[in-house]
């Protein structure tokens, strides 16, 4: 039974590094997608939208891949401090932004854009 | 005092799981810096219910992992947004009620419509909040009343629920 479990110790010890890797490299793609949306989409409110893709997701795998291949416990811990006040404190930014922008009066762009829109150009 | 002592488990945690360190020395300084701490937030009057939020733990714990897989849910949505050959949004703006009765349910509503992608809350006023929303699918008042639900379980006291 004890070499059942160091067995499952040696492979988890094996494959937390590609898993990792994975799992930043998954992030990364994520914050690119999300760019091309910031890029693509017409105004400031729905560009947040874009934006937001890289707060939750984005920076949740890549601290979830760091936190695979962590050294020891004492990393995780820092991790998971940086994941809780990330969790925190994104939508508390984002939403101070978008009502800094409605309390400025900027209109947001409402109804059909683009495909589902025939007169709209962009 | 409960509020006292689930501040120093927390301070005594955060200390012990940053630094590493375990010999006398370090621990001397460490005990020291926590019971510096301890002093100032007693003379700052901050030992209280939002500077040791541990009661509505579990409750919360409850909340999150249904939020993350609201949260992934939507991710998706706004993924294939931005990555359509062509642009079909529908930028939408909405009013919701929301049934939560404490400040913190609110902020906890709040910030969940937020962080899921494709809404975000601009503005709260009273029970009312200003959704901004990338689909008008998406930004139905009738799509928010389970997360609605769920904030007032995890976050109001039972006696001010309906």
């Amino acid at each position: 039974m004890g070499d059942f479990f160091a067995n499952i110790g040696n492979f988890w010890e094996f494959l937390r590094h590609p898993l990792g890797g994975v799992a930043c490299l998954a992030g990364g793609l994520l914050c690119i997608v999300s760019a091309i949306g910031v890029l693509r989409f017409p105004d400031f409110y729905t560009r947040l939208h874009a934006a937001s893709v890289t707060d939750t997701s984005g920076a949740a795998l890549i601290l979830i891949g760091m936190a695979l291949m962590a050294p020891n416990w004492l990393v995780l811990v820092k991790l998971l401090c940086i994941f809780i006040f990330l969790f925190l404190t994104s939508p508390t930014a984002s939403h101070a932004l978008v009502n800094a922008a409605h309390v400025a009066g900027l209109q947001p762009r409402i109804g059909p854009v683009g495909a589902a829109n025939p007169e709209d150009e962009a | 005092m409960a509020y006292f002592l689930g501040l120093l488990a927390a301070l005594v945690a955060f200390w012990l799981g940053n630094s590493g360190h375990y010999k006398p020395l370090m621990l001397g300084f460490g005990g020291a810096s926590v019971l510096l701490t301890m002093i100032l937030a007693y003379r700052l009057d901050i030992i209280d219910r939002e500077g040791a939020p541990y009661v509505r733990l579990p409750q919360l714990m409850k909340y999150y992992p249904w939020l993350a897989v609201e949260v992934v849910k939507s991710n998706w949505v706004v993924i294939r947004a931005c990555l359509r050959a062509d642009l079909d949004i529908t930028p939408t703006l909405a009013k919701i009620k929301t049934t939560c009765k404490t400040d913190l349910a609110r902020v906890t509503f709040a910030n969940s419509i937020t962080m899921t992608p494709g809404t975000v809350t601009v503005e709260i006023e009273g029970d009312k909040l200003l959704v901004h929303g990338l689909y008008e699918s998406g930004t139905e008042p009738e799509g928010f009343i389970e997360m609605d639900k769920r904030c007032a379980a995890a976050c109001d006291p039972k006696e001010t629920r309906a």
